[in-house]
C-alpha cells in the first residue's frame, strides 16, 4: 500500500476557513440553519467548522450527527456489515435549512441514504451538501456538492483518507493505493 | 466486530460475549430510532418475517411485531389456536409450508424445550427463539441485561438476584447465561420446591431467604409464579408465597440501599411484587418493555445482515 499526501495541514486549514466563510455568506446568522455531520467521518469536519464559525462570532449554531447505517442500499450485499454509529439530532428540522457535512464524496450513495434518513426528523426547507473532498468522475448517483473543499481525481483502487489530529498525529489528506475493494 | 457469530438466535448459550456487546451497541442506535418522530428505518424492507406462536403471549409478540415493522419488514402472524396444527400437522410441515410462501425469517415460541434448535436443524430459514418451554428466552435475557447496563453502566461485577419460580422459568435460565457471560454475579432465590435440582452446577448462588438475597443484590429480577406450568402444588398458598417471596415497599425501605427491581411480565400484583413497588421509583419494568423493541430490532437486523441477498433469474 502506498500513501501519498494530497493536502498538507496548512492547505487543509485554508480550505476549512474558506468553507466556513462560504457557509456564513449563504446562511448569514444561522438562525434557520442546522449543520448535520454524516457519521462516522463527517463529525470531524463538522467540529472543525463549528470551531471556526465560533471564532467568527457565530457561537450558537445548531448541529447534529446523522448515522445512515440502517438506510444503506448495500445491506445484505456487502461482505462485511458496517456497525451503526450514534445519531444525535436534538433540534426539529421542520422548515430548517439543513447542510449535510461529510469528509469525502465518492459514489454519492451515503448522501442518498442520508436524504432518506433525514426525513425521520421532519421536512427541511432545503438540504445542501458540503464536502471536504469531492472525488470527481466517480459518482453513481446524480448528486453534487454545494460547497467543495478540494476536487480530487482518483481511480477506484485508490482511497482518499482524511486524518484528523484528534485521532492521528496531524490533520492531512492522503491518497492510498490499495488492492482492496473500495470502501 | 460487526457480525454475529451465529446464524440463528436459539439461546444465549450459543452466543459469545462479543455477540452480546454487538447486539447492545446496535440496540443503542435503535433505541434512538424508536424515539424519533418517525420511528421507522428501511433496512429489512426486502425481508418477510413469520411470527409463529404456539403458546400465548402478549408482550413478546407485540414487541417482535413492532420491531419487525419498525425495520420495514413484512410480517405474517400465526397462532396455534387458529391453525392446522390442531388438525395434526407436524411442526416441520407447518414451517416448510410457511417458508414455501417465501418467508425469510421465523420467530417462534413453542411449549417444548428445544423446539427452536430442532427447527433450525430441519428447515432452511433464520430462526429466532421467542421462548421454548422452560428452556430459553434469549431476547428477554438480552433486554434485561441491556436495561441493567442502562441503569448501572456495566454488568461486570454487578450482583443480580433472580427471585421466584426458577424451576419453570426460561427467563431465569437465559438470564443466568447472559449475566454470567457479561461478568455479573447471579443468585437465585425461591422456595426449595421451585428450585431445579442441579441449579448449583450453573455456578450461581442459591438462597431461600428473600431479605438475604435483596441485601446482597444490586438488582432483583422478580419472576412470575407460572401456575400454568405447575402440575402439582409447590407451596401451600399464594398468600404464603407472597409473604415469603413477594417484594414490598416496607422490605425495600428496610434495606436502606440502592436497588433496582425488574420484572419480565406479566405481573401478578400482590404476589411476587406489590403494586407500590411495581409502580415505584425502584422499578424499571416499563423501561424493560421499551428496551425490548430496540433489542429485538437489533437481533433481527444483525441476523438478517448475515443472509446475503440472492439475485437469481
Amino acid at each position: 500500500m502506498t500513501k501519498k499526501e494530497l493536502l498538507s495541514e496548512q492547505a487543509l486549514h485554508i480550505i476549512l476557513n474558506r468553507l466556513a466563510c462560504e457557509l456564513v455568506e449563504n446562511h448569514r446568522d444561522f438562525s434557520d440553519t442546522v449543520l448535520i455531520g454524516l457519521q462516522p467521518r463527517g463529525g470531524f469536519v463538522l467540529n472543525r467548522l463549528r470551531a471556526l464559525l465560533g471564532e467568527q462570532g457565530f457561537e450558537r449554531v445548531d448541529t447534529g450527527l446523522l448515522d445512515i447505517t440502517f438506510y444503506r442500499d448495500d445491506f445484505r450485499r456487502r461482505e462485511n456489515p458496517l456497525s451503526a454509529n450514534q445519531t444525535r439530532i436534538d433540534v426539529l428540522l421542520e422548515n430548517k435549512r439543513v447542510v449535510f457535512i461529510d469528509d469525502v464524496l465518492y459514489t454519492g450513495r451515503s448522501v442518498r441514504a442520508a436524504l432518506d434518513a433525514i426525513h425521520s426528523f421532519g421536512r427541511p426547507k432545503e438540504i445542501e451538501l458540503l464536502v471536504l473532498i469531492d472525488r470527481r468522475f466517480s459518482r453513481e448517483l446524480p448528486i453534487q456538492p454545494d460547497y467543495t473543499g478540494q476536487r480530487v481525481d482518483a481511480i477506484s483502487s485508490e482511497r482518499v483518507s482524511v486524518e484528523w489530529q484528534d485521532e492521528a498525529e496531524k490533520d492531512s489528506v492522503y491518497l492510498l493505493n490499495t488492492t482492496h475493494e473500495r470502501a | 466486530m460487526s457480525e454475529l457469530s451465529v446464524n440463528h438466535l436459539l439461546g444465549i448459550k450459543h452466543l459469545n460475549p462479543q455477540d452480546i456487546e454487538l447486539i447492545f451497541k446496535t440496540a443503542d442506535q435503535f433505541k434512538e430510532v424508536i424515539n424519533r418522530p418517525i420511528k421507522k428505518v428501511p433496512s429489512l424492507r426486502d425481508i418477510t418475517v413469520a411470527n409463529l406462536f404456539f403458546e400465548n403471549s402478549t408482550r413478546t409478540r407485540l414487541s417482535f411485531e413492532l420491531a419487525e415493522k419498525r425495520l420495514s419488514a413484512d410480517v405474517v402472524n400465526f397462532s396455534a389456536s387458529s391453525s392446522s396444527v390442531k388438525k395434526g400437522e407436524t411442526l416441520i410441515d407447518t414451517v416448510n409450508n410457511i417458508l414455501a410462501m417465501k418467508v425469510d425469517l421465523v420467530v417462534m415460541r413453542h411449549p417444548n424445550p428445544g423446539a427452536a434448535v430442532f427447527l433450525s436443524q430441519n428447515v432452511n430459514s433464520i430462526i429466532v427463539n421467542a421462548g421454548d418451554g422452560a428452556h430459553e428466552h434469549p431476547t428477554q435475557a438480552l433486554l434485561d441485561a441491556f436495561s441493567i447496563r442502562e441503569k448501572w453502566g456495566e454488568l461486570k461485577g454487578k450482583r443480580i438476584a433472580i427471585v421466584g419460580d426458577i424451576l419453570h422459568s426460561r427467563v431465569a435460565l437465559s438470564n443466568i447465561f447472559c449475566l454470567q457471560k457479561l461478568g455479573a454475579e447471579v443468585m437465585v432465590c425461591g422456595p426449595t420446591t421451585l428450585m431445579p435440582k442441579y441449579i448449583k452446577s450453573l455456578g450461581v448462588q442459591v438462597s431461600h431467604d428473600l431479605t438475604e438475597a435483596l441485601e446482597w443484590a444490586d438488582v432483583a429480577n422478580m419472576l412470575r409464579v407460572q401456575h400454568e406450568r405447575q402440575d402439582t402444588r409447590y407451596f401451600p398458598s399464594i398468600r404464603e408465597y407472597a409473604r415469603q417471596y413477594g417484594v414490598t415497599r416496607e422490605l425495600l425501605d428496610s434495606l436502606n440501599k440502592e436497588i433496582t427491581i425488574m420484572h419480565p411480565g406479566p405481573i401478578n400484583r400482590g404476589v411476587e411484587i406489590s403494586s407500590d413497588v411495581a409502580d415505584g421509583d425502584h422499578s424499571i419494568i416499563l423501561q424493560q418493555v421499551e428496551n425490548g423493541v430496540a433489542i429485538r430490532m437489533a437481533v433481527l437486523y444483525l441476523l438478517a445482515a448475515k443472509k446475503q441477498m440472492e439475485f437469481s433469474a
